[in-house]
């Protein structure tokens, strides 16, 4: 497994973990679980410097630019156009050019606007952005932003930060199977099953913030989500065994010397 | 001159970009500033000139999924 790496765009990685940055309790904490997740992309909200806190420590002090790629968000967003303004400024703040298109219908399920969503991604690829797209779990959307020339297309598993797994896991199914760009499942995973889970249905990565920031050990939660989503690519490739309605014996049905 | 920064309405003396970020004290690195809706390149600080009632947003990058 060593050569399976996950290409996304211009960029190849190692790791089909992605992590997010947000809800730790500080800044420390978030740099210590990106490094027990081993993940290599990390993602991070555009958001008005405090301008009476100038000089104070900032997230990018902890996760080295360098070191992780970084995917800015456009997290909080819920036009088209205010989704294009945050990744213009993110862009110029650090250069990225890999993003993270989110538009939100409502505050309080946190689905994906996905009209907003197709004319964000329009704008965003006509500019040379690689536009990594959260979108809802359905066939004929992850089809559309594919055409538009997103280079991943992310369904969600269940609302974000609800930690309840994936709603429709045939859906996701679907979707990797009708996809030539990666499919990663973000949002929803909430334990190091859910992750597996997505992993074994073919997902290329999976994107994971809450589960690990709210877990009460984040760094031992990093690491079982780096282990599952592992075990669960491993499963994949792997190819399962056909399910039975019956038992199979496991041991030979011959040789026996009892009567 | 008076120009609303981040939202506030704010008395500067900094008669450009470039100026505006040394008189709050703010690094360079790692934000990105855009002047009435348009991003304004690092490299064009020094010759975007504030005028009075602009709307200036300062971001940066901070936590989040």
């Amino acid at each position: 497994m060593s050569d399976d790496t996950l290409k996304v765009g211009s960029y190849e990685f190692r790791s089909r973990l992605i992590v997010g940055s947000g809800k730790y309790k500080d800044f420390e904490t978030t740099r210590l679980a990106t490094e027990a997740a081993e993940a290599e992309m990390i993602t991070v909200a555009v958001r008005r410097v405090n301008i009476t806190e100038a000089g104070k420590e900032n997230l990018l002090d902890y996760i080295d630019p360098k070191k992780y790629v970084i995917l800015p968000n456009t997290a909080g967003c819920f036009n088209a156009e205010d989704a294009v303004r945050t990744l213009r400024l993110a862009r110029e703040a650090g250069g990225w050019d890999l993003v993270k298109l989110e538009v939100l219908g409502d505050t309080e399920t946190l689905y994906p606007n996905v009209v907003e969503t197709i004319k964000a991604a329009e704008t965003l690829v006509d500019e040379g952005f690689q536009v990594m797209v959260y979108t809802n779990d359905d066939p004929i959307v992850a089809t559309r932003l594919e055409e538009i020339g997103c280079v991943a297309v992310m369904p969600l598993g269940n609302p974000i930060g609800s930690g309840r797994g994936l709603a429709n896991p045939f859906n996701i199914r679907v979707i990797k199977q009708r996809a030539k760009v990666p499919i990663v499942v973000d949002a929803g995973i909430g334990t190091a099953s859910d992750a597996a889970k997505a992993m074994e249905l073919g997902a290329d990565a999976v994107l994971i913030n809450t589960a690990i920031a709210e877990a009460r050990d984040e760094c031992l939660m990093a690491n079982a989500m780096r282990d599952a989503v592992r075990a669960g690519r491993a499963a994949y490739l792997a190819g399962r065994m056909p399910k039975r309605s019956f038992a199979s014996a496991s041991s030979p049905t011959d040789g026996y010397f009892w009567t | 001159m008076k120009i609303q920064l981040n939202g506030e309405s704010k008395e500067v003396q900094a008669a450009d970009v470039l100026a505006l970020i040394a008189e709050l004290g703010l690094e360079q690195r790692l934000i990105a500033i855009e002047r009435n809706l348009e991003v304004v390149p690092k490299s064009q600080y020094a010759e975007t000139a504030l005028a009075e009632g602009d709307h200036i947003e300062i971001v940066h990058m901070i936590g989040g999924g």
